[in-house]
């Protein structure tokens, strides 16, 4: 068993900014640990986490990989999250590498199919498209769940870029709601990048039906 | 903490700037050591992913000499340290990194640089 990371260095404060770990993260963890042991098989070296918040979900791949077997890099929006995401490497001994950056834009150029483990828990509530826009613009606390029409606004923007992201043997975690459509998310991938989609896990919480997608490149035939 | 690990996959995304825009140039850099664990099986891992000559000016630029201008053939643990050292424990707490191309400039501040563009030089 991998520890939820400690936490209590953040304060109310801080989650007036910034993500508040909640059930989508906590199902994120979930189905990494159940990985753990592909995961730890698979040797990963660069791990690249888009929208880390407060660093929970870096810090328990950190803690599952081990501290120094891996680069964990983490981005986000929001300049607050990426000063969370640090400290709480650090509250848990973990080291991590956080920059201020929207999706993978400055990694991409250099972590082309470079990236062993990917992982985005998005802003994935629908919304209306301007608000999402805005939030985006913004880099605050909205962002954190603002998604647009279908809430995919942010994840179809990431979901583009996820092959070229991809080392061989890389794997990408997404976070979904049904009200993203995960068929039509599985059916793209598949059609347009020539990966492959799994549900890994899915549960009902707090009114919202969660999955986990694990996508990867086809194993060759 | 950008350490030039991190540097060492950093390029400009500028509108249009394509060519040329790695590796970002440090400037002013408020440089701190801080240990990290010696890890010889991720390094040896990792040694593919870097674009050496990048590493070797970034570490002059911050006054290490240390690397060779080649990765040696045998890799080994007096290697493995010294590229421990450059790439894991040096940190730019303060500063700036700017695109050889355009000029853009990245500021590094408390050790997190931020890499964001404004609205209109989204490419
Ligand atoms: C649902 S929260 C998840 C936070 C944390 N990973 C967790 O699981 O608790 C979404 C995060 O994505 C960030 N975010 C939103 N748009 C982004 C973008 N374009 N690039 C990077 N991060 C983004 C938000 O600031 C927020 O921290
Ligand atoms: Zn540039």
């Amino acid at each position: 068993m991998i520890p939820t990371p400690d936490l209590s260095h953040l304060r109310k404060a801080d989650y007036e900014r910034i993500y508040e770990p909640a059930e989508d993260t906590f199902i994120l963890l979930d189905a990494l640990e159940q990985d753990a042991e592909s995961l730890r098989a698979s040797a990963p070296r660069v791990c690249l986490e888009i929208g880390s918040g407060s660093g929970c979900v870096s810090t328990f791949l950190g803690a599952l990989l081990g501290s120094s077997g891996a680069l964990y890099l983490c981005t986000d929006i929001n300049p607050h999250a990426a000063r969370c995401t640090r400290l709480t490497g650090s509250q848990n001994k973990i080291s991590l590498d956080p920059l201020i950056g929207s999706l993978a834009a400055p990694l991409r150029h250099r972590l082309t199919r470079a990236v062993d483990v990917l992982i985005f828990n998005p802003p994935y509530v629908p919304t209306e498209e301007d608000e999402a826009a805005g939030a985006q613009v913004d880099a605050g606390i909205t962002g954190a769940w603002a998604g647009g029409a279908r809430g995919m606004l942010v994840t179809d923007a990431l979901l583009e870029q996820v092959e070229t992201l991809l080392s061989p043997h890389g794997r990408f975690y997404l976070v979904a709601v049904r009200q993203n459509d995960i068929p039509a998310i599985e059916a793209r991938m598949r059609d347009r990048h020539g990966l492959d989609s799994a549900v890994v896990l899915q549960r009902r919480a707090g009114g919202e039906h969660l999955f986990i997608l694990r996508i990867a490149r086809r194993p060759p035939v | 903490m950008v350490r030039l690990i991190t540097h060492n996959l950093l390029a400009c995304h500028a509108k249009g700037c394509t060519t040329n825009n790695f590796p970002l140039q440090i400037k002013d850099a408020q440089l701190a050591l801080r240990e990290a664990e010696f890890n010889p099986d991720f390094l040896r891992g990792f040694i593919p992913r870097i674009e050496w000559a990048a590493l070797v000016s970034a570490a002059r630029q911050l006054g290490d000499e240390s690397l060779p201008n080649e990765v040696p053939e045998m890799i080994d643990d007096d290697f493995l340290r010294g590229l421990h050292h450059v790439l894991l424990e040096i940190h730019i707490d303060e500063g700036a990194m700017v695109c050889p191309n355009c000029g853009h400039v990245y500021p590094i501040s408390s050790g997190i640089p931020n890499m964001l563009l404004a609205e209109h030089e989204i490419g």
